[in-house]
């Protein structure tokens, strides 16, 4: 009698072990993976950056023009500020709101920047140089790591919440309050982010 | 006979383009710096090529990996060489010092790759400058050995100092490399041993369907991997350093 009750404490106390066990590593591996999503989310804003540094040297190869189009000039330096201030706005923290409203700045960059490209390619002489083509390689690699970051970024989302969706780590996620992060999948699949081309 | 023709060239375009995506999910076993799915060049340059490219990585923990497929079929060469770079994991997991260069032979275009930790030393302009100064004309000549050779020569060249082996690097690499020549020898006896077995065929077909003709470069790789006594890929990732064109 004795004993029969003391073994179900013993099972009873093994089976609290394991899910405690059980909740600490879901834990940790939520915590990596909600991580994961913040270091993803600083290469998007390094290769955001990198962007921006880049614009002024296109701006620079249009200096020389008496007659090039102001506007398009003003557009761009407009653009570029606010790309700015966008990411020194997402650089605290990462909600939708500031992803979406980071894309859109970055888009209105991207925009800007192939109205100055298109602009250039009337002048067969700017075109020709080598600055330019340095350049070209230059923003053109900047828009590779722009895509990849995002992808890997979105790819990180995904994972969390599927984590966080999932039985049964669904059931740690609630205690400890991890929420699934939405917002941002929106356009992983189709990735309509306006990029800088050249023709 | 006309249907037949057609089931025929469907089935060999999807082969090839089951190629491609072959070449770039998985390394080759055993695994090897040198890639030629063409055999544009010689065993012996192959054999150059590869002993230069594993003593630069025992040297350096850098590695640097030439693919040479025909075709694109449809791919970017940008994605294609990222892609590969990362599902095969050239460089290692804490440098991330890769290096992909990449060449389809019938599209005529050429893409050189950098890993995150190298980005800094080979630069997007450095990659181009070797590519449109130093490999570019070979490859226009259709000496694809000289270009790569070189080309190879100067990519070494602008990493110098970024990086040395890790102590042990060098041992870790000769244990792997002998547990590859018990490999190809398993392999070997699977494809000779069961000659007369029918499991025995069935090994050998499965392993040679997937290359679509690449029989040779099997035995190119046991070749290379014997005597360059590459120890693996490192699991090295690419965040789009480096550029790509055509030549």
């Amino acid at each position: 009698m004795q004993q029969k009750k003391f073994s179900k404490y013993i099972i009873g106390g093994v089976v609290l072990l394991l899910l405690i066990i059980y909740g600490v590593t879901t834990n940790n591996s939520l915590i990596q993976k909600r991580e994961k999503i913040n270091l993803q989310w600083s290469e998007v804003q390094n290769t955001y950056q990198r962007r921006i540094d880049l614009i002024p040297n296109l701006v620079n190869v249009v200096k020389g023009i008496s007659d090039f189009e102001q506007t398009t000039l003003e557009n761009i330096a407009i653009a570029r500020a606010d790309a700015i201030k966008g990411l020194s706005a997402g650089n605290s923290d990462i909600t939708p709101e500031t992803y979406n409203n980071q894309k859109q700045l970055q888009d209105n960059l991207a925009g800007a920047a192939n109205r100055i490209i298109i602009n250039i390619e009337k002048y067969p002489t700017l075109k020709g140089t080598a600055a330019y083509a340095g350049l070209q390689t230059q923003l053109e690699g900047t828009e590779r790591r722009i895509k990849i970051a995002r992808k890997d970024f979105n790819e990180a989302v995904a994972v969390y919440n599927k984590k966080v969706r999932s039985f049964p780590s669904n059931l740690i996620a609630g205690i400890f309050g991890f929420k699934k992060k939405e917002g941002f999948q929106a356009d992983a699949g189709n990735d309509k982010a306006v990029e800088i081309k050249f023709n | 006979m006309r249907r037949f023709l057609f089931i025929l060239t469907l089935f060999f375009s999807f082969s090839a383009s089951a190629q491609i995506n072959e070449i770039i999910s998985s390394p080759p076993k055993p695994q090897k710096l040198v890639n030629d799915y063409t055999n544009t060049l010689t065993p012996q340059q192959v054999q150059a090529l590869e002993t230069k490219l594993y003593q630069y990585d025992d040297s350096t923990s850098n590695q640097i990996v030439i693919v040479i497929v025909n075709s694109l079929e449809g791919y970017s060469i940008d994605d294609a060489a990222i892609e590969l770079g990362r599902n095969w994991g050239v460089g290692n997991k804490k440098f991330n010092n890769g290096v992909v260069v990449f060449v389809a032979k019938s599209d005529r275009k050429l893409a050189i790759q950098v890993g995150y930790g190298l980005e800094g030393v080979i630069t997007d302009l450095t990659t181009k400058s070797i590519r449109e100064n130093t490999i570019n004309p070979d490859f226009k000549a259709g000496n694809f050995y000289r270009g790569l050779d070189r080309g190879t020569d100067e990519l070494i060249k602008a990493a110098e100092g970024r990086y040395s082996a890790p102590e042990g690097y060098h041992k870790k690499g000769k244990g792997i490399s002998i547990w590859n020549i018990i490999f190809i020898i398993i392999i070997l006896l699977l494809i000779f041993g069961g000659g007369a077995a029918g499991g025995g065929t069935y090994v050998s077909r499965g392993g040679y369907t997937g290359w679509s003709g690449g029989g040779s470069d099997w035995s190119g790789g046991g070749g290379s991997s014997s005597g360059g006594g590459f120890g693996g890929f490192g699991g090295g990732s690419f965040g789009g350093g480096g550029s790509s064109g055509s030549w």
